[in-house]
């Protein structure tokens, strides 16, 4: 997965499919980045991702909390068309943070 | 209805497995000639079914995840997915969106898109015996008004 960190935007490049599976090293990766980082806000650049299931959406919840805990903000941008439904169903709109 | 086609499959309950799972039953759906959001709102259902068979059903112990998945001459799915696991003590409650038992990565979401993204689901369930899902979507829908799709009963 692709990080790149920029006036204090750490954003992560989500990639293929996330399920339960492939959620744990995303996770794991972008929490280990963010600590070290503590960037202002924390992009989650969904455009390459092709299916995701609820995992995904414990994902941007959890990353929610991580960031929010380290005193910055998620931005979760470029949901696919095909994911929206998943998206909106979630709630995680009301969290303010998809673009 | 009478079933024209169905499959078996039998898996350990391993994470790796979780996306063969739903690109088998998917695989399998392409004889109804789906559409692609049809297609992926079942690979959807079937990736939230058995993940919490291997998540919750199992709890990371060893175990078998069985999924059957049938094709009535109506265009409709009907797809079975069953652990031997620990079971449900409250299905209702389970079923409530955001209830998790899991902690804070997991967002109590899967019963909720199961039932959004299929058009019927059941559960049934018996503590320390197991918990079955029944997922059902109709695939052919107004494809012609007596009701029997051509499935091409062929040999
Ligand atoms: N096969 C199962 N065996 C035992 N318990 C289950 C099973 N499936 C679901 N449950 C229980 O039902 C709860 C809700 O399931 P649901 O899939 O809606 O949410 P989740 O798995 O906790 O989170 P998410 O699916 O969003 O990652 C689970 O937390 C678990 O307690
Ligand atoms: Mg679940």
């Amino acid at each position: 997965m692709e990080i790149t960190y920029e006036n204090e935007i750490m954003t992560a490049f989500l990639k293929g499919e996330i399920d339960h599976h492939t959620a744990a090293p995303i996770r794991s990766e972008i929490d280990g980045k963010a600590e070290s980082m503590r960037p202002h806000v924390l992009r989650l650049d969904f455009s390459g991702v092709k299916f995701m299931d609820s995992s995904g959406i414990g994902l941007i919840m959890g990353r929610y909390r991580q960031i929010s805990l380290l005193g910055g903000s998620l931005e979760v941008v470029n949901i696919p068309k095909n994911l929206e439904k998943i998206i909106s169903l979630s709630g995680v709109c009301s969290l303010g943070v998809v673009k | 209805m009478n079933i024209v086609n169905q499959m078996d499959l039998n898996f350990p309950a391993k994470s790796t497995n979780e996306s063969f799972a739903r690109s088998a039953v998917a695989s399998f759906v392409l004889q109804l000639d789906p559409t692609i959001n049809e297609l992926a709102d079942i690979k959807t259902a079937v990736s939230e079914a058995v993940t919490n068979c291997i998540v919750h059903g199992y709890g990371y112990s060893e175990g078998t995840v069985y999924i059957n998945v049938k094709i009535t001459d109506k265009g409709k799915i009907v797809i079975k997915i069953r652990d031997k696991g620990c079971g449900i003590p409250d299905i209702k409650q389970a079923m409530e969106p955001l209830f998790t038992t899991a902690g804070d990565e997991r967002a109590g979401l899967g019963f909720a898109v199961m039932q959004s993204f299929m058009d019927k689901i059941k559960v049934s369930s018996t503590v320390g015996k197991g918990t079955t899902v029944t997922l059902e979507k109709n695939i052919i829908r107004h494809r012609n008004s007596s009701g029997g799709a051509d499935l091409g009963h062929g040999e």
